[in-house]
């Protein structure tokens, strides 16, 4: 095991130094303009100064403080109307058709519009987000609800469960498996939406703006940075903090895993 | 994405029944009425200017007056004929390096650490790299969509090939199947729900990417473009129309293309239900 594992690592990093050595030899080959494709080094460096400056760290901080609100307020809406969705049925007959129109809509479609509406800046990307993050959320808290057991609803009701003790100690946990893989699915497309519409809405900060804003002037080295600082932030957001959030509830609370979609 | 509909279908026959079905669609007709009701109201009472939010009927006038004059056609055979190559690049490659890492280990190892450095940054970030890389138009375009479509297919593929049950291969190796009869009978096969799964998420990705892309990319026709252009000029109701179609088109990709593919191949086998 230990011995096939020490395998995996050493062809792993060898593909990766393989790629980063060949991008190496085209860079410095002077093939193409080294505007165009900054040796390794190069975009290191710029990654570091723009760092230690503080212009990357502020940059990150509009992107996070956008992809959050717009995350919270889609988490806001969507769980107690998916929950809605799946008790009520009246709720579920009015919402389902208005969604199963605009779900295949791309969320950046409306960006054009909501700049006419709302005027560039924050208010557009916080609701493209909120628009993006909006569906999985819904649709999962809503097929998580109708996918609680029946027989525990009975149970508890024959055992005197109340309204609210129902709701909190069977019907969230009971479908936490769907709600948690729907924050995980919602905050994946918040991610993508987030990037996409601050570089269609044009602000003055995030980092989505950061990698357009760097093609005007050719800044080559400056759009690999903040591309290596999403790829960071996509990463540590997926492994640690839904990989703990899982553990820390459908895990412990003995719910297989059955909502990976 | 499916069970939205299924929810709502059933079989029909009898009178009871087709009566049943009528109440059914008036049921899922009247959000959309309390929706249309509630923009008329919003659009007529000036509470915002009518450039700006008009009414229903004007992005109806709109609708058919780019479809009578052959410019809405043209921007959705380009936006499909993109989002075909794109698909269709991603699709042959995101299936082959997929089952490849599936089927050896070697290639497993060795790609796995790209593909998931790669897969978690959003598909536009890469949108200007390309662009800068090989030039504004449709060869980027085409490019990036294939390329940001191809990860859940890759991803889902090589899942698949992993699931197949290793009692099916080596039962197939006992009665004497040899690798490539192995390949076509039983892990192509057992793979194909995974496969086909990747296949429908890779689609959706790349139509929603092409959309962004499209804005970036100045290409000259195309639905992202549609929309995007008509800013300039404050062209809401052609915005709106555009969005319409896109939707249109959306749905379409699911219910016309993925799910009869689905119901001549892994339903039929008995893959899947």
């Amino acid at each position: 095991m230990t011995a096939d594992r020490i395998r995996s690592l050493r062809r792993g990093l060898f593909t990766l130094i393989a790629v980063a050595a060949a991008y190496e030899a085209t860079a410095k080959s002077g093939y193409f303009a080294p505007v165009l494709m900054p040796p390794l080094g190069t975009v290191a460096r710029t990654l570091l100064a723009t760092i230690l400056d503080g212009s990357m760290v502020l940059h990150a901080a509009a992107t996070l403080y956008r992809l959050l609100l717009g995350f919270g307020l889609a988490v806001a809406v969507g769980l107690p109307l998916g929950v809605m969705m799946g008790r009520f049925r009246p709720v579920e007959n009015f919402v389902l058709p208005l969604l199963s129109a605009l779900m295949p809509i791309p969320s950046l479609a409306w960006v054009p519009v909501f700049i006419l509406w709302f005027g560039l800046g924050d208010t557009v990307t916080i609701l493209i987000v909120f628009y993006a993050a909006l569906f999985p959320m819904l649709l999962n808290t809503w097929t998580g609800v109708r996918a609680v057991n029946p027989i525990w609803l009975r149970a508890a009701g024959a055992m005197g469960a109340t309204e609210r003790a129902l709701f909190w100690k069977v019907i969230v946990p009971g479908a936490s498996p769907f709600i948690i893989a729907g924050l995980r699915q919602s905050f994946l497309r918040a991610w993508i939406a987030v990037i996409g519409a601050e570089m269609l809405a044009a602000s003055d900060w995030g980092l989505g703006w950061v990698i357009f804003d760097a093609k005007e002037f050719l800044n080559t080295d400056v759009m690999l940075a903040a591309l290596a600082v999403i790829g960071l932030i996509g990463f540590v957001t997926e492994r640690l903090v839904f990989g703990s959030l899982e553990r820390a509830t459908i895990y412990r609370w003995g719910m297989a895993r059955t909502a990976k979609t | 994405m499916h069970d939205l509909a299924e929810l709502h279908d059933t079989v029909t026959g009898s009178p009871a029944v087709d009566a049943g079905r009528f109440r059914r669609a008036a049921r899922n007709a009247f959000p959309f009425v309390v929706v249309g009701a509630m923009w008329e109201a919003v659009a007529h009472f000036g509470l915002f200017p009518p450039r700006l939010f008009p009414p229903l009927e004007a992005v109806a006038a709109a609708l058919v007056r780019l479809t009578r004059d052959g410019i809405l056609p043209h921007h959705v055979f380009d936006t499909l004929v993109r989002l075909g190559a794109g698909f269709g690049l991603a699709a042959s490659f995101g299936v082959t390096i997929g089952i490849l890492m599936g089927r050896s280990r070697r290639a497993e190892d060795m790609l796995l650490p790209l593909v998931s450095i790669a897969a978690p940054i959003p598909g536009l970030a890469y949108a200007p790299l390309f662009l800068l890389w090989f030039g504004l138009g449709n060869f980027a375009t085409v490019l990036l969509v294939a390329f940001v479509a191809a990860f859940p297919i890759i991803y889902n593929s090589w899942t698949g090939v992993k699931a197949v049950k290793d009692i099916w291969v080596r039962s197939a190796y006992a009665m004497g199947a040899d690798d490539r009869r192995l390949f076509r009978h039983v892990i192509l096969p057992g793979a194909l729900p995974y496969i086909m799964t990747g296949l429908r998420l890779g689609l959706a990705q790349a139509w929603r990417i092409l959309v962004g892309v499209e804005m970036l990319a100045a290409v000259p026709w195309g639905l992202g473009w549609l929309i995007f252009g008509a800013r300039e000029f404050l062209n809401t109701d052609v915005m709106l129309a555009g969005i319409a179609v896109i939707a249109v088109i959306g749905l379409a990709l699911e219910k016309l293309v993925f799910q009869p593919l689905e119901a001549m191949t892994v339903v039929r086998w008995g893959m899947m239900t």
